[in-house]
């Protein structure tokens, strides 16, 4: 399908929840209110998408981001609460929550670099490499907590992830920053199109000069780096840090993707169809929620949806051939 | 000779008996027939569930539905023998819950297969549906208070010895249940064609189709084989901890995935044995035995199992490089 | 012996808008051996799938084998009766055993459920000494040679029963030794009744072995000769309709100082001892047969693999690569042999599959890619070439072979090299795209760039280089001046050599 088609097809379908949504729940749906609480709940599963995304283009994937943003934020937040008294470091703590956010990041991007290192220099697949990865950081991160929650954080931290600028909440900002970024490294550095390339034909690209293990490297120290800045936001939100939030999100962070147009085998796939999938995950969310619709349910809708989708496109693909061949 | 060197199977038994002479040092607990029994009782659900990824990643697909659908069968099992636990017999729960399983994993096999839809993202939507369902129609009740026979299976053991405490320990029949399956699974692998036709299948898809193996079949056949596993896992589960709860196995699939892969399966498929499987599982098995007989406190556990993981993969990988051909060109391995 | 067992009579095929086969009839007896000839997309591969039941003729095709018109044919009929293909890929299982792969699909169509190993290994033991060959059973087929391979896929036919071979490309990848035992195997089957069809463009091969060859262009049966009657020369017109006439081609080259200079360089069980010089403006040929060395030369002189002593000089300085994209930034470019996996990205817009070795060159200050460079640069090489595509965006893998290689072209000549190494450029082209791709060469060193040409067709490399040097088992023998060497004389070299 070409691009244009799929972003007008995901238009279509945003709309179409849209008024579905807004017709099962009336006035409830269209309220500010309900806009902003999915513009606060979206960011971070938005955000760790994207860290999903970039590597599903290189035709791998990242079971590890959630593990990786569970690990920065334990660490941001045994920095905060190491009993340093914020109001020392500045207004609200700024200061603490400044180090404490640069050492989350380090740590997310540092896990990225060895994931990408594993992928590309030995050769491991990505599914093993971040699967061993992934229960690697998520032990590192019971150790450091025990199991237990770490919670309390300065001020200067729970703006982050509860304020807004102008009405519009800071994690929606953060989120679209993001999306920004990636679009543009993406769609207009040579490195976004050698990450497309790669995930393509890897052996025309070593031919043809690209340096594929640079590549592979800055895609999955990108995607912790994102996983650390997803951290930033959910830890705020919740004012807390566990080795185990949001275990669900990997199921949807894959769906959000495979939705927004990315193709399974990798070389394709663009940010504005990522987003668009994603708006159209939350008003559901939002709107079952509203309907009063269990978490599991939701959770097993996810499911059936993702499926659908899939079966839909391949339809869709068989059509084509069948058109060409006739 | 040299051949034993080219294959996977003997790193990882030279690792498991390394492994196991350090942590005898140590604790000279670890090398009693008594330790070892019960090591191997307690691993028996992460045994038979490799049973079952064995063959999927064989075929050259994954399932990391499987703690899903066992969540399933188990949960329905344990239902019945709340309400009619004395109408029933052991043969008859696992044969309910291999069939539920079977089920399960045959809807898994018509969507990868009719829909060509890649064997993760399928199963990683079943799994959501599966355990979604189940934990809203069980309202996330644990279920326990099984009828005595139940939990008296449980304790049988096919022989019976005494340590010096006096206290009597055995070769669990758990554990003979999970070795029949191993058994099971390595006759059908070595010495049926369905066993054979799954490796050509995850050896070339295409040359399998050309060649006019029933591609469909055989995508039945290994996931309603995964499931059928599932199934006798669950049971074994509820016999082991005499409750069952809807989230206690959704989490651990890729421990499970990653014990297979240890013993030499590859995720591009064609290559494994239940040999190299049962070694896998006996590293993890090992490992943690031994960080506990060791005094590391429990929660270093996950860190050394995703180290074992990745060195031990990693090393695989970059054996397998080196010995390649001496074609030249860097290998189209398309992920 | 003179008795068809496949013949073909009106047999058409249609897709969207196109003919792939114009009402074609054939004929194959027993126990022949018969070679069918056809440029790329003349409609070899759909009258063979056609005859392997994959793929239904157009209504009003008549199917007779064994003198039965057969209808609703499919694949699973094509191999009930005794036909079987290989295909170029072989169709194995890398992760089985030789013995597992010659006789395990035999138990598949028997229906049986168990295994039996013994007799397995005798079905596949019989198989081998049928045609005289022995191969390891217990080894893999992924670690074995390809020509050991394809020994595999014939005695895996064998078993079925075969009485009608289509073996597609078979020596593509063979070393001159391999092919003649693989010649040698399909005599002997023909002794034995066995029929077998032949598709091939080495035409000496072709004409070596064949009883008769059919000859196919534009989706049409040209004519079936019998090949004491026909000579390469003779072939090649009827396959492409035009007689191939090389415009002379007249360089000067300056002798003064060479751009690349190689010394005994040697690569184990790769090449040896190889040296020589290449000047600006000069095309260098080589050629020799598969196996000879070539294009593992070429990758070293790339930076792809490192040779393990010699040295290489560019412009006077000795250079150590340690990967092709020192010897990228050193000038030096590679059309690579296998187009469709190394030199191209198939499903990518042509446009990418040109910008890729040059991305760094169209950036701003900001380190982001300008569009308009971009765009400009793109329709730049799209127009010097005459890349013939509807728009860049389209994917490369719907362009000719002819244009394709115009794009991997534009790429390498995008770098600005000093040194270009093509390696099998027109593999699988046109003619006429063929002589335009010559045209192309011609103008690239008229600005002063050295090529090195390596191609087994021999007029290609007489016309064209300036020098061609032989390579035989990694040494180089011979050096031929063009000027005075007619192509019977170089193939008879090459023939001889041993």
């Amino acid at each position: 399908m070409s691009k244009a088609s799929e972003f007008s097809v995901l238009l279509l379908v945003l709309i179409g929840v849209l008024v579905l949504m807004s017709l099962l729940n009336g006035s409830n749906f269209l309220s500010l209110n309900n806009f902003q609480s999915m513009a606060f709940q979206m960011p971070e599963l938005g955000i760790l998408s994207l860290a999903m995304m970039i590597t599903m283009l290189t035709s791998g994937i990242n079971l590890s981001i959630i593990a990786t943003a569970n690990l920065a934020g334990i660490i941001m937040a045994m920095i905060m609460t190491s009993g340093i008294a914020p109001e020392t470091t500045g207004p609200g703590g700024v200061g603490l929550v400044l180090i404490a956010i640069i050492a989350g990041l380090f740590v997310s991007t540092l896990v990225g670099v060895l994931n990408g290192a594993l992928i590309a220099f030995v050769d491991m697949s990505p599914i093993l490499a971040t699967l061993g990865t992934m229960i690697m950081v998520s032990g590192i991160a019971i150790v450091l907590t025990k199991g237990y929650v770490i919670s309390g954080f300065p001020v200067a931290m729970q703006v982050i992830g509860n304020g807004n600028v102008g009405g519009i909440p800071v994690p929606i900002l953060i989120f679209l920053a993001c999306a920004s970024i990636m679009g543009v490294i993406l769609q207009h550095t040579p490195l976004g199109m050698r990450i497309y390339l790669i995930g393509s034909n890897p052996v025309a690209c070593h031919y043809s000069g690209v340096n594929n293990r640079s590549v592979i490297l800055r895609t999955y120290l990108i995607s912790g780096l994102y996983s650390g800045i997803a951290s930033v936001v959910m830890i705020s939100r919740f004012n807390s840090a566990k080795a185990d939030y949001g275990e669900s999100y990997l199921l949807l962070t894959v769906l959000a993707s495979v939705l927004g147009g990315v193709s399974a085998a990798g070389g394709f796939g663009r940010v504005s169809g990522l987003v668009l999938a994603l708006i159209i995950l939350q008003m559901i969310s939002s709107g079952l929620n509203l309907m009063g619709v269990s978490n599991f349910l939701t959770i097993a809708l996810w499911g059936m949806v993702l499926i659908f989708v899939m079966v839909v496109k391949y339809l869709i693909e068989r059509y084509q051939e069948r058109r060409y061949m006739t | 000779m040299k051949k034993i060197f080219s294959y996977h199977e003997t790193y990882v038994l030279i690792a498991v008996v390394i492994l196991s002479i350090v942590i005898t040092l140590v604790n000279p607990d670890f090398l009693t027939l008594e330790n070892l029994f019960g090591l191997l009782r307690s691993y028996a659900l992460m045994g038979t569930f490799a049973v079952g990824v064995l063959f999927v990643l064989i075929s050259g697909g994954i399932d990391i539905s499987f703690t899903a659908i066992a969540t399933i069968t188990g949960y329905t099992v344990a239902v019945l023998l709340l309400k009619a636990g004395d109408k029933l017999n052991i043969v008859l729960i696992f044969l309910i819950a291999g069939l539920i399983g079977v089920a399960l994993g045959m809807i898994n096999a018509a969507i990868i297969y009719f829909f060509r839809i890649p064997s993760i993202i399928t199963t990683i939507a079943t799994m959501n549906i599966y355990y979604g369902i189940l934990t809203v129609l069980s309202q996330g009740k644990w279920l326990y208070g099984f009828p005595q026979w139940f939990s008296d299976f449980a304790e049988i053991n096919v022989f019976t010895l005494t340590n010096r405490g006096g206290t009597p320990y055995g070769f669990s029949l758990i554990t003979l249940i999970w070795f029949a399956a191993m058994l099971l699974g390595w006759f059908i692998l070595r010495y049926t064609i369905i066993g054979r036709s799954v490796y050509a299948m995850g050896g070339n898809m295409a040359s399998a189709h050309r060649a006019g193996f029933n591609l469909m079949g055989l995508h039945l056949f290994v996931y309603s084989s995964m499931g059928f596993m599932a199934g006798i896992a669950s049971v074994i589960q509820a016999l082991l901890v005499q409750t069952v709860a809807p989230n206690a196995l959704v989490g651990k699939e890729l421990d499970v995935i990653a014990a297979v892969v240890l013993g030499g399966a590859s995720l591009s498929g064609g290559t494994g044995s239940m040999f190299g499987t049962f070694l896998g599982v006996s590293l993890i098995a090992i490992l943690g035995n031994g960080l506990t007989l060791m005094h590391v406190p429990s929660f270093w556990y996950k860190v050394f199992i995703g180290l074992t993981i990745l060195l031990s993969v990693g090393a695989s990988t970059y054996r397998r490089r080196l010995f390649s051909r001496q074609r030249v060109i860097i290998e189209e391995e398309v992920r | 012996m003179a008795e068809p067992f496949l013949t073909l009579k009106n047999v058409s095929k249609h897709y969207a808008g196109v003919t792939a086969l114009d009402n074609v009839n054939f004929e194959i007896f027993k126990g022949e051996i018969h070679c069918l000839v056809g440029e790329n997309g003349s409609g070899k591969s759909t009258m063979i799938k056609i005859i392997a039941g994959t793929v239904p003729p157009d209504p009003g095709a008549i199917i007779q084998i064994e003198g039965q018109t057969v209808h609703g044919f499919h694949a699973i009929d094509a191999i009930h009766r005794g036909i079987q293909v290989i295909y170029q890929d072989l169709s194995l299982f890398p992760n089985l055993t030789v013995a597992e792969n010659i006789a395990l699909g035999q138990f598949v169509a028997a229906g049986s459920k168990m295994i039996n190993w013994k007799e397995l290994r005798q079905i596949a033991e019989r198989a081998m000494a049928r045609i005289n060959i022995r191969l390891p059973l217990d080894a893999l087929v992924g670690e074995i040679s390809i020509a050991d391979q394809q020994l595999v896929a014939i005695c895996r036919a064998l078993v079925h029963g075969v009485k009608l071979l289509i073996m597609d490309e078979p020596t593509a990848s063979l070393t001159r030794k391999e092919v003649n035992a693989l010649l040698s195997v399909a005599l002997d089957m023909r002794s034995k009744g066995i029929s077998i069809i032949f598709v091939s463009h080495k035409l000496n091969e072709v004409l070596q072995i064949a009883d008769r060859v059919s000859v196919i262009r534009d989706g049409k049966i040209v004519g079936t000769y019998p090949s004491t009657e026909l000579n390469t020369e003779k072939l090649t017109h009827l396959m492409t309709g035009k007689k191939l006439e090389y415009k002379p081609f007249v360089r000067i080259v300056n002798q003064e100082k060479p751009v690349l200079e190689v010394h005994q360089l040697s690569k184990r069980s790769q090449y040896r001892d190889i040296s020589f010089k290449l000047y600006p403006g000069e095309i260098l040929g080589i050629t020799g047969l598969l196996g000879s060395g070539r294009t593992e030369l070429a990758l070293s002189l790339f930076g792809v693999t490192s040779p393990d002593s010699g040295e290489i000089l560019f412009e006077g300085q000795p250079v150590k690569f340690r990967s092709n994209r020192d010897a990228m930034g050193m000038g030096i470019g590679y059309v690579p042999e296998d187009r469709l996996v190394q030199g191209l990205i198939m499903n990518q817009s042509v446009g990418k599959n040109i910008a890729i070795t040059t991305l760094d060159n169209l950036v701003n200050h900001f380190g982001l890619i300008d569009r308009n460079k971009l765009r400009n640069t793109i329709h730049r090489w799209v127009e010097n070439l005459a890349i013939k595509v509807p728009s860049v965006e389209s994917p490369v893998q719907t362009l000719s072979g002819g244009n394709q290689q115009r794009v991997v072209l534009s790429k390498w000549i995008a770098t600005n090299p000093k040194v270009l190494i093509l390696d099998g450029p027109t593999i699988g082209i046109d003619v006429a795209a063929k002589f335009a791709i010559h045209e192309i060469i011609r103008n690239l060193v008229k600005q002063g760039i050295a090529i090195i040409l390596i191609s087994d067709e021999i007029p290609e490399v007489l016309n064209n280089a300036n020098r061609v040097l032989v390579m035989h088992k990694g040494r180089l023998v011979a050096e031929f001046d063009p000027s005075n060497t007619s192509p019977d004389e170089l193939q008879n070299f090459m023939d001889t050599i041993e």
